[in-house]
């Protein structure tokens, strides 16, 4: 029995290795855990992207969910997103908001211009102060804020159409549950 | 008059490229940050340059915030900043980033249930495996107990 104690050791260190290399395939390892889920969002007070001189707040918002995007014309990875969210924006059921970070107002109205423009509204954050409060550390990200101004679910990365119908959907329609 | 203040002029720009040298030599023992901060002293200085440096740059994760080039780096350096100017302990900077940014902000990991296994695993597998060391041993030392002694036939080699 004892013979085959070093055969069974490797044997066990082969499937934590090969544990461990599933695991990547399924997880983002450099991906942030948000803390903020189903904590208030945090306050903000953003001009428009159109119109500078209108400023948008969290309490303007409040009262029915919303999803808020935050994308800039410099990230690449928001142009994969950019026609998921061209194609199924209108179906979620819930306005769109742009949140363009850290990007010359300019460059971002141009690339709506040209990419086609899937939000209600958007808001522009030059500096990133207000996005370092929501814990954002690059583009894109998503928030889902229910009608009490609460952050429901936070999206990393790219909406594909398999994340849109698996993950955000189904957090929307959680939402229209609880709403009477 | 004009001439001392250009004389003087290139002195100090020779003191900066100096310093700069100097500075780049100490850059390898701890990068500075590149923006200058208008510190109140050297020891706030040392303690924004200690700080930053015990924090993770979310973007480029290998590095820490004093080091990091990125953007949102700078930006994060701008709030730590910012926080001991009101006054802030660093105990309280910290705590302000991992409400946003959870405790993956600290580059030491906390003790709390979600690292105990990053903790106290290796530590774990240690005496695991000098327990079995143990049982092998004794194992063996009780097996070459209960066997008959060898006879001997004389020969020492």
């Amino acid at each position: 029995m004892s013979r085959y104690l070093p055969l069974f050791g490797f044997g066990l260190l082969l499937a934590l290795f090969g544990f461990g290399i599933w695991w990547n395939t399924q997880h983002d390892p450099n991906e942030v855990p948000s803390p903020l889920i189903n904590k208030p969002a945090p306050a903000f007070d953003l001009p428009m992207l159109d119109d500078p001189a209108h400023l948008v707040s969290k309490a303007s918002l409040l009262g029915k969910p919303y999803l808020l995007n935050v994308f800039a014309s410099w990230c690449i990875a928001c142009g994969e997103e950019h026609p998921v969210l061209m194609a199924e924006g209108r179906s979620l059921g819930i306005p769109l908001v742009g949140y363009n970070y850290k990007d010359h107002p300019q460059d971002a109205k141009d690339w709506l211009r040209t990419h086609g423009n899937p939000y209600d509204l958007v808001i522009a954050d030059f500096p990133g102060q207000t996005a370092i409060n929501f814990g954002v550390y690059g583009a894109p990200e998503s928030f889902l804020i229910d009608a009490q101004g609460v952050i429901r679910y936070k999206h990393i990365g790219p909406f594909t159409p398999q994340s849109i119908a698996q993950e955000l959907k189904p957090a929307i329609a959680a939402l229209a549950k609880e709403t009477p | 008059m004009q001439g001392v203040h250009r004389a003087l002029a290139a002195a100090s720009t020779c003191l900066m490229v100096l310093a700069l040298f100097v500075g780049m030599g100490m850059g390898a023992a701890h990068a500075q940050a590149i923006e200058p901060l208008p510190f109140k002293d050297h020891a706030q200085e040392v303690r924004f340059q200690d700080l930053t440096r015990q924090l993770r740059c979310l973007v480029c994760q290998n590095e820490n915030l004093a080091d990091s080039n990125a953007e949102l780096a700078r930006d994060l350096r701008l709030v730590v900043f910012k926080l001991m100017q009101e006054g802030k302990t660093d105990d309280q900077i910290k705590q302000y980033l991992v409400a946003r940014y959870s405790s993956f902000v600290l580059y030491d990991p906390p003790l709390q249930p979600g690292t105990w296994l990053l903790w106290f695993g290796p530590p774990a597998i240690l005496l695991a495996g000098a327990g079995v060391v143990l049982v092998a041993v004794r194992k063996r030392r009780q097996a070459n107990a209960t066997v008959a002694p060898p006879i001997d036939i004389g020969d020492d080699w």
